[in-house]
């Protein structure tokens, strides 16, 4: 089993010099990437319901909605980039309610290491997550011809942006994952906060025919503004003002939400 | 024993939660390369306690060191110091083994091909290198906490936490776990153990403190332990059951202590202090027809020890209920 040489071995290699607050965030971002690979089925999750949903109305809606099915497309990917990225904030919250209830962060907080390193992980993870679903939606939009006109700069453009509302909604996950206990409650919460904005949203229909008292919020809600840009980003004619509205959400939930996980994660 | 000697030296420490005083003023000194156990029930606040020392919970009132090093003032330090294996494994599930570990090294500043060679020593020190390149959630109960414990050792640190090591497990993979903790100690760790197994703090530690409802009721060796609660146990067995309540009610009334009644029945144990007492106990069991089966006078076990402080059976499944916050 073990015995008393070993241990003396293990005692006699010096102790390492203490790393930098960088390498510390980085290892855990190396821990997110090893996540992928160990359990790839995270991203049949991520993408499934998005694809649905894109055959879904597309093809069974899309003609009632837009005259034809490929001019539905052209309006309701961007939409459903959207949808999928804020619906994959959640699984931020889960993971870090799994990794708190199994006692994980205990052990990383009894470590001497930057205390939020921890984050800068789960944020790699998401970013990756974000980039790997948003591209495999892409593709499958591309293959049904869908045309992203304002062509490679626009979808790049598009895609930080989908990262920034990634990040700006995973904050929201992340503090009820640290307030939560089961993962599970994290993910029942989370669609229930999110459903009203995604589907009142002008994600899959133009909002024109709604009632007035739906519209106005709909015409509010950040969702739509998010999805406005990101149509203008990927289509062409995006304007400053629609760009700056789209991330008012983001950075505000950022700037509310960071300092607010931090408090929770010390007083712990 | 000066403060430059201890491993740990905690004054009043006190944690609340709501109206509940989980650790109400917890006095406490381990010795450097000593094995401390803290024993006492579910509840009782072992593993709060445990968690302040290691910097995971801000103790309410008090202050403590923790090799020299300021709890409050200094947690940096305090955690360059000291490893901890919690009650539940603390291990990434989706993770190898060999990542866990490797994970960890670099976290402590190996980098590249120093931190994958320390991960691979200990998986060899620990009996894991065949199942290095398993996810950890397909390991046995005995493997996880065989690799929680060789991921606390990945600096060797000071103190060493152990929570709880051997819950849960089966009494071979507690044997198991016993015969590391003894090596780390002779190794030069100091360790500091919680456990509700009272076998287990006798069996291991060379100090035990008993923690019941926040507070330390007692403290010392094991053998000290028995001796503060008297040398003479008594230990009768009857012939007829039927009569348990009637011979308990006597020797209580007889040796002013409480009765402690075996899980199986037929058997009473009841501090004497001396020879004497007991034999005139035992001669007014005979005056009033009880039969006995067998009786004797000896050490006390642990658990009758933590019976005669507390006044409650010690190690018992109805304390279950009610962990640790």
């Amino acid at each position: 089993m073990i015995d008393t040489t070993s241990l003396q071995r293990l005692q006699s290699v010096a102790r390492p010099r203490t790393p930098s607050a960088l390498s510390n965030a980085l290892v855990f971002g190396w821990r997110a990437v090893l996540k992928f690979k160990h359990v790839p089925e995270q991203l049949f999750d991520l993408v499934m319901t998005p694809i649905m949903f894109t055959l879904l109305f597309t093809f069974v809606f899309g003609g009632a909605l837009a005259g034809s099915p490929g001019e539905y497309l052209q309006f309701f990917l961007p939409g459903i980039l959207v949808q999928t990225v804020v619906f994959n904030a959640v699984y931020s919250g889960m993971g870090l309610s799994t990794d708190l209830g199994k006692g994980l962060f205990d052990r990383f907080r009894s470590l001497p290491i930057w205390s939020l390193s921890p984050f800068a992980g789960l944020m790699v993870g998401d970013i990756l997550r974000h980039l790997i679903a948003a591209s495999i939606i892409l593709t499958i939009g591309l293959i049904l011809g869908y045309r992203p006109e304002a062509g490679i700069p626009g979808v790049l453009a598009a895609f930080a942006m989908l990262i920034a509302i990634g990040l700006g909604m995973g904050w929201v996950f992340i503090v009820l994952g640290l307030l939560i206990r089961t993962p599970t409650t994290v993910m029942t919460l989370g669609f229930t906060f999110l459903f009203p904005l995604v589907f009142a949203s002008n994600i899959m229909v133009d909002p024109g025919t709604m009632p007035d008292w739906l519209r106005a919020f709909v015409e509010v809600n950040p969702v739509s503004l998010m999805t406005t840009a990101l149509r203008g980003l990927m289509g062409g004619g995006a304007t400053l003002s629609q760009v700056v509205l789209a991330l008012i959400a983001p950075v505000a939930l950022t700037a509310i939400l960071a300092p607010t996980t931090l408090w929770l994660y010390l007083r712990r | 024993m000066g403060l430059a000697q201890s491993a740990i030296s905690a004054r009043g420490l006190v944690k609340t939660f709501g109206k509940l005083r989980a650790v109400d003023g917890i006095n406490l000194d381990v010795p450097r390369g000593m094995i401390f156990a803290i024993l006492g029930p579910n509840g009782a606040g072992k593993t709060t306690l445990m968690r302040m020392l290691a910097t995971l919970s801000r103790p309410d009132a008090g202050s403590a060191t923790v090799m020299g090093h300021d709890l409050v003032q200094a947690p940096h330090e305090v955690r360059a110091a000291i490893a901890m294996t919690g009650q539940f494994a603390s291990l990434d599930e989706d993770l190898t083994g060999r990542e866990n570990l490797v994970l960890l090294a670099r976290l402590w500043g190996f980098r590249g091909r120093a931190a994958k060679a320390r991960a691979d020593d200990l998986l060899a020190a620990f009996g894991l290198s065949e199942a290095a390149t398993k996810q950890v959630r397909d390991y046995s109960g005995g493997m996880r906490r065989r690799l929680d414990i060789a991921a606390s050792l990945v600096v060797t640190p000071g103190v060493l936490f152990l929570d709880e090591p051997t819950t849960g497990l089966d009494p071979n993979a507690r044997k198991d776990v016993w015969g590391m903790i003894r090596g780390l100690a002779e190794a030069g760790v100091t360790i500091l153990l919680t456990t509700q197994y009272l076998e287990e703090a006798d069996q291991l530690a060379a100090r035990i403190a008993v923690i019941d409802h926040g507070r330390k009721i007692a403290e010392g060796t094991s053998r000290e332990l028995k001796a503060a609660t008297g040398s003479g146990f008594l230990h009768v067995a009857l012939a007829d059951v039927a009569r348990l309540d009637e011979a308990a009610t006597i020797l209580e009334r007889r040796l002013e202590h409480p009765v402690q009644r075996s899980a199986e029945g037929a058997e009473l144990s009841v501090l004497a202090r001396t020879a004497k007492t007991g034999n005139e106990a035992l001669a007014e069991l005979v005056a009033a027809g009880i039969e006995l089966s067998d009786f004797s006078m000896g050490q006390p076990s642990l658990e009758e020890v933590f019976f005669a402080l507390t006044g409650q059976p010690g190690l018992s499944e109805s304390r279950k209920e009610g962990d640790k916050p």
